[in-house]
């Protein structure tokens, strides 16, 4: 509804401030990474200009399941059933498909008891940015172990975790995902830049953020704290996000250093080379990397793979352009003659 | 001999999988065609290929539909059931049975009658892979033959299965012909039992309940489903996606609706659940085990205010075991679902008609009262060939319930509450995501939130809501469908009964009178909670009995709580063994509790 007008100090294209795209003040602990991603969200949206009305959000439950109050509060949400966000948004994304949606969920919403919907939503290739903040700890019951918790890690009250963890980003490569990230929660530059190009993907965006929860699991040495983090977090690249409306000068970078990738909006991902060159539209290659990463215990952030021509779930069902939502009687309901021929046929 | 016509009931005895449903049906909508009122079940067991099955024809010139324990004419096929078909032949009765079966006889007080089927199916011109099939038309002609069966309208019954196909009418019919032809020539008709046409169902159409409740869905504008494999509901959601694509297209070619099959019955809710919060005409079709899974996200759903719709196919018990069996005994699990404090809105259609009628009024239901909607009917109903009304068309548009879009809120300068109470009904206002409005958004949550949609944990502010949605539930009271009364002048008693057992308690008045038992009124219960009007039903009445398919008595355990003041003069007839109720079994119910 907002017409585009040019950006001020104040305002972006789209007419807002900062201010619009503000939630309720967050009740997690201080220092939580959830906040932080929080803060990204809000920042890549008045970035891109996005009007918050043509935003979804969902989320499950959890700590981070709670974060979808405390950012875009002019947009609708809905917070679902534990490890069951993927469905609700499944169902929600059919009302309007010219809606974007974010979904927020945890390691303990989306590997545990959610791990079956996760999936599910990923090999359907749902149009939404689906976003883990992953601790490693169940932070609102208290501290237990999730299921992603490293192997051997101790935790008060818990004792040492016994299992393998499950790695969110080789799930959703198995299951066929388009658009794969990881990234950390104490690296606000890469999330915003990684969230910008996850918001122009037209499909399934899984970004497995590690958000260490400061009061669980934080000790050093345990892979989902702040300090192992800013230790061992190994960047594939360096990514910055082009939106479409900027020019796009490559000759600003020197030849040979960066890949371009273009989202379905046009927007350009620009991923700069690090030590060694990392193609992420190499399936194979991701897993191997991953394998290779699990291994040697790196934390690999960045864009892991991605695929742009693989059609997003609501794009597979013929639908008028005319939101489902807004459609009426005429629409909806066959004509009296229609039903006097089944009745006829039957009779 | 004198005959006896129009008045019997007929069950054949097949393999399961050898394609003998066909041959089935084929006979029961000859009858039908013929204008002799009739009713088939489908007694099959949980099982592709190889299991005993039976198929029950009731013919009744007065119109019962009821399934009888009595079988006058038996078709035996299958080997491995001959004994007990045998067995359950009424004296006087007329046995058929394939000729190959070579077990002893000893019963001589019935008519028997050997078909040469795989000598018949083996003359046919058609592919040795079709042949066990059109070996069942053996029989078909056969008993045609002998019950008088009018051959023409086999062959229209078999253009209507086989949808015009010419070939498959012809070859099917070819067999047919030479069973009849054979049995002309060959059998000497000694038992009384045939058919006579009639002018009794005229008018009429022939369906199963789920079909009806597919295409009644189709017209009250359904946008979307999700749904997961279950016996006995499958049929329903496969059934739209049959019609759906014919039916509902834009002008431009665009679908106006989406149907996904969910990966369970977890997502089938949750997929409805979003979509119905984002405006959707919204459904899930399951059975008990499916909706034991769904009963999570319904309390959500009954929480946070959303519109969807659930129809129940009922069948027995969790796990293997007894799935293609009927019954009604989600009732109460139902009524209460949810954790915490619920009260469900349910639908019971009592005839196949209404399968149809209750598929576009449970959206108009859900939308209006923003609240889950369920639909319970049950195996009898949703599998089994029915004579109904046929369907009518909707006589009033789509009721949307309470929605504002952008202009709505331009008026109101952006102020609404998503939880208030602002007509005194206790439904509140919604709006849907797309309304581009500033103030149109609101989170959705289940429990803690105020009026305006924000978190709380205020006591006072929680307790207010919960005793709207009681309200609410008051107002859904005064828009469910009313209850069918067939009120008997100087009734002794009164029975209250439902869904696909109704036909049963119908006649059981009639055989209750016969017996010299007393006069009853009826009562048809189509929606919980009851109205005002079965309150006073049960209040006239001396003693009620509640007929129903399920071993607790659930709807007279929930009758007695919603009217404590007469839950004393309320009596249970209930039973529930995986099969139809009978009349018989309904009028000794009443009758060994009226000698009390």
């Amino acid at each position: 509804m907002v017409a585009p007008v040019a950006p001020t100090t104040q305002t972006n294209r789209a007419g807002l401030t900062r201010m619009d795209y503000k939630g309720l003040p967050s009740t997690l602990c201080q220092g939580c990474g959830h906040n932080s991603i929080a803060n990204q969200l809000i920042a890549a949206c008045y970035e891109m200009d996005i009007v918050p009305e043509e935003i979804m959000k969902f989320s499950g439950i959890g700590c981070s399941s709670k974060s979808p109050a405390y950012f875009l509060n002019r947009s609708f949400g809905f917070n679902g059933l534990h490890g069951r966000m993927p469905s609700l948004a499944t169902g929600a994304l059919f009302a309007d498909k010219s809606l974007r949606a974010i979904g927020v969920s945890g390691d303990g919403d989306s590997a545990s008891i959610g791990m079956g919907q996760f999936k599910h939503l990923v090999r359907r290739n749902a149009p939404m940015v689906y976003i883990v903040e992953n601790n490693g700890v169940y932070g609102l019951t208290k501290g237990q172990f999730s299921a992603t918790a490293e192997i051997g890690l101790e935790l008060k009250h818990q004792g040492k975790n016994l299992y393998m963890p499950v790695d969110i980003c080789m799930e959703a490569i198995a299951s066929s995902a388009t658009f794969v990230a990881r990234s950390f929660a104490g690296d606000p530059k890469q999330v915003k830049e990684l969230l910008k190009a996850a918001l122009s993907h037209r499909g399934i965006a899984v970004l497995d953020i590690v958000s260490p929860c400061v009061t669980f699991n934080n000790e050093v040495n345990t892979f989902h704290s702040y300090t192992w983090g800013k230790d061992h977090e190994a960047p594939l690249h360096e990514i910055s996000f082009v939106p479409a409306l900027d020019d796009i000068t490559v000759e600003d970078f020197e030849a040979g250093t960066t890949r371009e990738v273009t989202m379905h909006d046009g927007s350009v991902v620009l991923l700069k080379k690090l030590e060694k060159d990392y193609d992420p539209t190499n399936r194979v290659e991701a897993l191997r990397m991953m394998e290779k990463a699990q291994r040697k215990n790196w934390m690999v952030t960045g864009l892991i793979y991605l695929e742009t021509d693989r059609p997003a779930l609501t794009d597979l069902y013929n639908l008028p352009a005319t939101p489902l939502n807004r459609l009426g009687e005429a629409d909806l309901r066959p004509p009296r003659a229609t039903l006097d021929k089944i009745n006829k046929d039957m009779g | 001999m004198s005959s006896i016509i129009n008045d019997f009931s007929l069950t054949i005895a097949t393999v399961n999988g050898s394609g003998s449903q066909t041959a089935n049906t084929v006979l029961l909508r000859a009858l039908f065609k013929m204008g002799i009122p009739v009713s088939g079940k489908n007694l099959f067991p949980s099982n592709i290929q190889g299991l005993p099955t039976w198929y029950t024809i009731r013919v009744s010139k007065d119109g019962f539909v009821a399934r009888r324990d009595e079988d006058e004419v038996v078709v035996c096929i299958n080997l491995a059931s001959f004994d007990r078909d045998l067995a359950r032949v009424q004296p006087g009765g007329a046995f058929f049975y394939a000729d190959d079966i070579k077990l002893p006889i000893s019963r001589t007080d019935i008519s028997l009658y050997p078909m040469p089927v795989k000598k018949l199916s083996g003359e046919a011109d058609v592919s040795p892979k079709l042949r066990d099939y059109i070996a069942n038309m053996v029989y078909v002609g056969v008993v045609a033959q002998m019950l008088c069966i009018d051959l023409a309208k086999i062959r229209q019954a078999l253009d209507f299965h086989f949808g015009g196909k010419a070939k498959a009418v012809d070859s099917n019919f070819a067999t047919v012909k030479a069973g009849a032809d054979w049995a002309a020539a060959n059998l000497i008709k000694s038992d009384p039992y045939c058919v006579e046409p009639m002018d009794k169902t005229s008018g009429l159409i022939m369906t199963d309940g789920n079909t009806a409740a597919a295409l009644g869905t189709i017209f009250g504008g359904v946008q979307f489903v999700a749904w997961y494999p279950i016996t006995p509901a499958s049929s329903l959601a496969e059934t739209m996606n049959e019609y759906l694509p014919k039916l509902r297209k834009n002008s431009e070619g665009k679908n106006t609706y989406a149907v996904v099959q969910a990966e369970d019955e977890l997502a089938a809710i949750g997929m409805t659940i979003g979509a119905g919060w984002g405006g959707l005409r919204a459904m899930t079709s399951t059975s008990g085990p499916g909706l034991s899974l769904m009963t999570e996200y319904v309390g959500l759903a009954y929480y946070a205010e959303v519109p969807v719709v659930i129809w129940d196919v009922q069948r027995i018990g969790p796990s293997t075991g007894l799935p293609t069996r009927t019954s009604q005994s989600d009732l109460s699990f139902t009524y209460f679902m949810g954790h915490g404090d619920t009260n469900q809105v349910i639908l019971l259609p009592g005839s196949v008609n209404e399968c149809f009628e209750f598929g576009w009024r449970a959206f108009d239901l859900a939308e209006r009262l923003q609240t889950p909607i369920f639909v319970l009917i049950d195996l009898d109903f949703g599998m089994n060939q029915w004579m109904t009304e046929p369907f009518t068309y909707p006589e009033q548009p789509p009721d949307r319930g309470k929605v504002l879009w952008e202009a709505d809120l331009e008026k109101s300068n952006g102020i609404w509450a998503r939880y208030k109470d602002v007509d005194g009904d206790a439904i509140p206002y919604r709006t849907l995501p797309g309304n581009k409005h500033p103030a149109s958004a609101w989170f959705g949550r289940g429990t803690g939130h105020d009026a305006n949609a924000r978190y709380s944990e205020d006591a006072k502010t929680w307790e207010a809501n919960m005793s709207r949605l009681r309200r609410k539930y008051d107002t859904a009271r005064t828009l469910v469908p009313k209850p069918v009364i067939d009120k008997v002048e100087g009734a002794e008693i009164g029975i209250i009964t439902y869904g696909s057992t109704v036909p049963a308690a119908e006649e059981a008045q009639v055989l209750l009178q016969q017996a010299g038992g007393p006069k009853s009124s009826l009562l048809r219960l189509r929606a919980l909670p009851g109205t005002e009007e079965v309150h006073e039903f049960v209040k006239s009445h001396q003693r009620v009995y509640v007929v129903e398919a399920n071993r607790d008595g659930q709807l007279r355990q929930i009758l007695s709580v919603e009217m404590p003041d007469q839950a004393s003069k309320l009596a249970s007839a209930c039973h529930s063994d995986g099969l139809p109720l009978t009349a018989r079994w309904v009028k000794e119910a009443i009758l060994k509790q009226e000698v009390k």
